[in-house]
């Protein structure tokens, strides 16, 4: 890449970090939910994908899921947190979902997803502004997605 | 909507109120097809919000990827009695809202 293109490159993530946010409330972001890569659909989302590992952060994920249409999926964390999501790396669209803590939520969600094959699930939590992750492989047998 | 479409319990402990929720909906993704092959559209919920007394306390935005019939679970600080309401809205604009009791 010389320098040009990483500029250009730059100039594209700072307007959709701009950009996003104004439009994000109760609105569905449809730009990360669309995105089929978890970097661009973390970028979209939070604006940017740069993530620490934090033990904080906690993903209760089955080792193996025997059906995929159904995987349950738990983060909880004590941090304050102001937003929760959910990356599937390898599904289709990897965004399943996105929590947006409102007035003395606890930092948690509980859900249920598809996965279409064996994948990394990432789970992410803004705390003050930061990223934490927490991620865990989950195996699964028989995919939920397409008949 | 005629029928209802989101279950739902909430209890009140240690000053803070756990949240489950049902919601029936057939999420489809976009991806199945049917029979004859036809792409079968997309049909999800988008987004979830409750409000507590009038204040949002817990908004999600759901994907495709959210299995069928969603469930979610959340927990926010406040009180038996509370007035609790959750409502969706997916990609065609039908929406659903209910109030849960606080027990």
């Amino acid at each position: 890449m010389d320098r040009r293109s990483v500029l250009r490159a730059l100039g594209g993530a700072l307007v959709a970090a701009v950009a996003l946010p104004k439009m994000a409330w109760a609105a569905w972001s449809k730009e990360a939910f669309d995105a089929n890569e978890s970097t661009a659909a973390m970028e979209n989302l939070f604006g940017t994908a740069d993530v620490t590992s934090s033990e904080k952060v906690k993903l209760k994920a089955p080792e193996i899921a025997e059906n995929g249409a159904v995987v349950p999926l738990e983060v909880s964390t004590d941090m304050n947190a102001e937003q929760i999501a959910i990356f599937i790396d390898k599904n289709p669209t990897p965004l399943a979902i996105s929590a947006t803590m409102g007035a003395g939520a606890a930092g948690l969600v509980k859900t249920r997803v598809r996965m279409g094959e064996t994948s990394n699930v990432v789970a992410v939590v803004k705390s003050g502004g930061k990223l934490y992750s927490a991620n865990q492989e989950v195996k699964v047998t028989i995919g939920g997605c397409g008949g | 909507m005629a029928k209802k479409t989101i279950r739902g319990k909430a209890k009140a402990r240690n000053g803070m109120i756990d949240v489950k929720l049902l919601m029936k909906h057939p999420m489809e993704t976009g991806l199945r097809k049917d029979k004859d092959g036809n792409k079968i559209p997309e049909h999800f919920i988008q987004t979830v919000t409750a409000t507590n007394n009038g204040t949002v306390v817990f908004s999600t935005e759901f994907n495709t990827a959210v299995s069928k019939d969603p469930y979610l679970a959340f927990s926010y600080a406040g009180a038996k009695g509370d007035a609790l309401n959750v409502s969706w809205a997916d990609n065609t604009g039908a929406t659903d809202s209910a109030d849960i009791k606080v027990k």
